[in-house]
């Protein structure tokens, strides 16, 4: 986009540091007037939201460390510390406990998003695949996370998840005790989980920037998937962007308040108050909700090795879903039936989440094994077929031609007859 | 400026960048061999003597062997038959009962009770077969630790123990 103004520093100092770092001048071009289209929804707020929560996690999970000990011995005890004798510690670790809950969330609907819109089509291919690395990049972090606390169910969450390499032929036990650091899960495994949870934040902020990188390069897509063609389709990040990002930020955060200060413990399991015993598994044994539908598919699948590469086949075809996907049109308002596979998709997802937590038998391992089928054949059949089959609805001409009627927004207030600015 | 012939040059951009390759590789082995289980946990999975007097027919005690739960299993009359009594050919992973306990001990079945599926710890005592039960995925193992039900691929497995006497095995 061209014609925007370019940064003036306002300031000396800013003028002086302007020509030694301009980073004025990076957020003015990136963050104030960068050109977002003007038809952009809630959903498109997301984005900011993901960034916020990582910003609590990150200042949280900092703090919380500040008191936590990574030994077997001390773990649990240290974290009913921070539950009762830290100033505040209550306060902090719920806000990280359902922040991890809250990212996820948010994860979920920016990709739906993306999804329903198109998002990830040309020229947004590596966009998308950033997101999809930072998906991975969260599940394994919340995984570790996940350990710390070192519960009935941190214990055999590390079991369970670590023993999923034990699947791999040849292998996979020697992997399995190379992650270990041991014969069992014990306090190498605790050690290093540490480390790592608290590393891996650091590098979700780098692929971060990538993303936000490759989204200022590729521009952002809109709902009406029509590229940006004149100013009129456009308006400055600031205040328009920012506005609202913030509004829904807020009633996000409300949410989020509402789950920390009301039903801090709704979404965690009351076995992980059990510390941990290695000679004993809990009887009905889940992972964290946000993990449950692929959870789900793993269970579906009565074959160890099968169900665990369905496992991680169900995160990875995320990342080819720019080619699966055929259709040159890229937003689900012009693809009739895409639509319509689409929502039966976000149900299934939803679906199988709800049968994550349900006990492996009966009907639910056969509801569980129809979704699956849905799930990896939405990807692998529908959307390459839909895109050869489908007859789309014609697209408009331009963002603006589909949201403004002679230069006034449509379903605004009709405006005055006399006198009216086109 | 390149030509068709090879330079000394080059030679020495390859060789170069062999050696840093080799070098950066060669770090790898020390920063990925520190996970690996240290000297002090290889020591403490010697092996375990476990006296046989106080466990009663029926009983199924647990202990604890390099951090695994090992189930010694006192197995009643009733439970060896209906172990031996099965087609073999028929089970998931085939496997006489006669393969899985000492010969002349056949009351006397030891496993690690480690599922075979995910690691959880299966419930003696449990499930159709009256063998064990694990709870986390519904894997379902008979009497002599077969895989009977479920996603487990495998038979439960069997640790290394002998005899020392009739009433003393050695684990390990």
């Amino acid at each position: 986009m061209s014609g925007h103004p370019t940064y003036q520093p306002q300031s000396a100092f800013m003028r002086w540091m302007e020509r030694r770092l301009p980073i004025g001048g990076l957020i003015y071009s990136s963050f104030v007037v960068y050109p977002t289209p003007r038809n952009l929804n809630y959903w498109w707020t997301f984005g900011g939201i993901l960034a916020f929560m990582l910003g609590v996690q990150i200042v949280t999970g900092v703090v919380l460390a500040m008191h936590y000990t990574p030994q077997v011995d001390f773990a649990f005890d240290s974290v009913e510390r921070i539950m009762r004798d830290v100033n505040y510690g209550w306060l902090l670790r719920y806000l990280h406990a359902t922040g991890a809950s809250m990212f996820f969330l948010a994860a979920y609907i920016h990709m739906f998003r993306g999804m329903y819109y198109g998002s990830y089509k040309d020229p947004r291919e590596v966009l998308w695949i950033l997101g999809v690395i930072l998906l991975l990049l969260m599940i394994i972090t919340g995984f570790m996370g996940y350990v710390l606390p070192w519960g009935q169910m941190s214990f055999w969450a590390a079991t369970v998840i670590t023993n999923l390499f034990s699947a791999i032929p040849l292998v996979g036990e020697p992997i399995v005790t190379w992650l270990w650091g041991g014969y069992a899960v014990g306090n190498p495994t605790l050690n290093r989980f540490y480390s790592l949870h608290y590393l891996l934040p650091f590098v979700i902020v780098g692929v971060v920037v990538l993303h936000i990188w490759a989204l200022h390069v590729a521009g952002q897509n809109n709902p009406t998937g029509v590229e940006p063609k004149s100013e009129e389709d456009t308006v400055a990040f600031t205040p328009y962007a920012t506005i609202k990002d913030s509004f829904l930020l807020a009633v996000f955060c409300i949410l989020f308040a509402w789950f920390v200060f009301y039903i801090p413990n709704f979404l965690l399991a009351p076995d992980n108050y059990i510390p941990a015993n290695p000679a004993v598994t809990p009887t009905h044994i889940v992972p964290e909700w946000y993990y449950l539908p692929f959870y789900a598919i793993l269970r579906a699948i009565p074959n160890k090795l099968f169900g665990v590469m369905a496992l991680g086949a169900s995160i990875l075809i995320l990342a080819f879903l720019p080619w699966l996907d055929t259709s040159k049109v890229r937003s689900a308002r012009y693809r009739p039936l895409y639509r319509q596979f689409f929502w039966v998709f976000v149900i299934v997802c939803v679906g199988l989440g709800w049968l994550g937590g349900k006990p492996p038998e009966g009907n639910y391992v056969l509801i569980a094994r129809i979704f699956t089928v849905y799930y990896f054949a939405f990807f692998l059949v529908i959307l390459p077929v839909l895109g050869k089959v489908e007859r789309t609805k014609p697209l408009p001409n331009s963002i603006s031609e589909s949201v403004l009627r002679e230069g006034k927004p449509i379903g605004a207030q009709a405006p005055p007859p006399a006198g009216a600015k086109a | 400026m390149s030509s068709a012939e090879p330079t000394r040059r080059d030679f020495l951009y390859i060789a170069t960048a062999s050696v840093a390759a080799f070098g950066a590789a060669a770090t790898l082995v020390p920063l990925i061999a520190q996970m690996n289980p240290d000297a002090s946990t290889i020591a403490a999975g010697a092996p375990i003597e476990v006296d046989l007097t106080p466990i009663a027919d029926g009983q199924v005690i647990k202990v604890f062997w390099r951090g695994k739960p090992i189930y010694v299993n006192h197995r009643t009359k009733k439970q060896i038959e209906e172990a031996q009594n099965v087609d073999v050919a028929k089970l998931p992973d085939p496997q006489p009962d006669s393969a899985r306990v000492k010969p002349g001990h056949d009351q006397w079945q030891v496993l690690i009770g480690i599922c075979t599926h995910l690691g959880c710890i299966p419930i003696a005592h449990q499930g159709p077969y009256d063998g064990y039960f694990c709870p986390c995925h519904g894997s379902v193992y008979d009497t002599s630790g077969r895989i009977r039900q479920g996603p487990a691929p495998l038979n439960l497995a069997l640790p290394p123990y002998e005899f020392l006497s009739d009433t003393k095995i050695r684990i390990g």
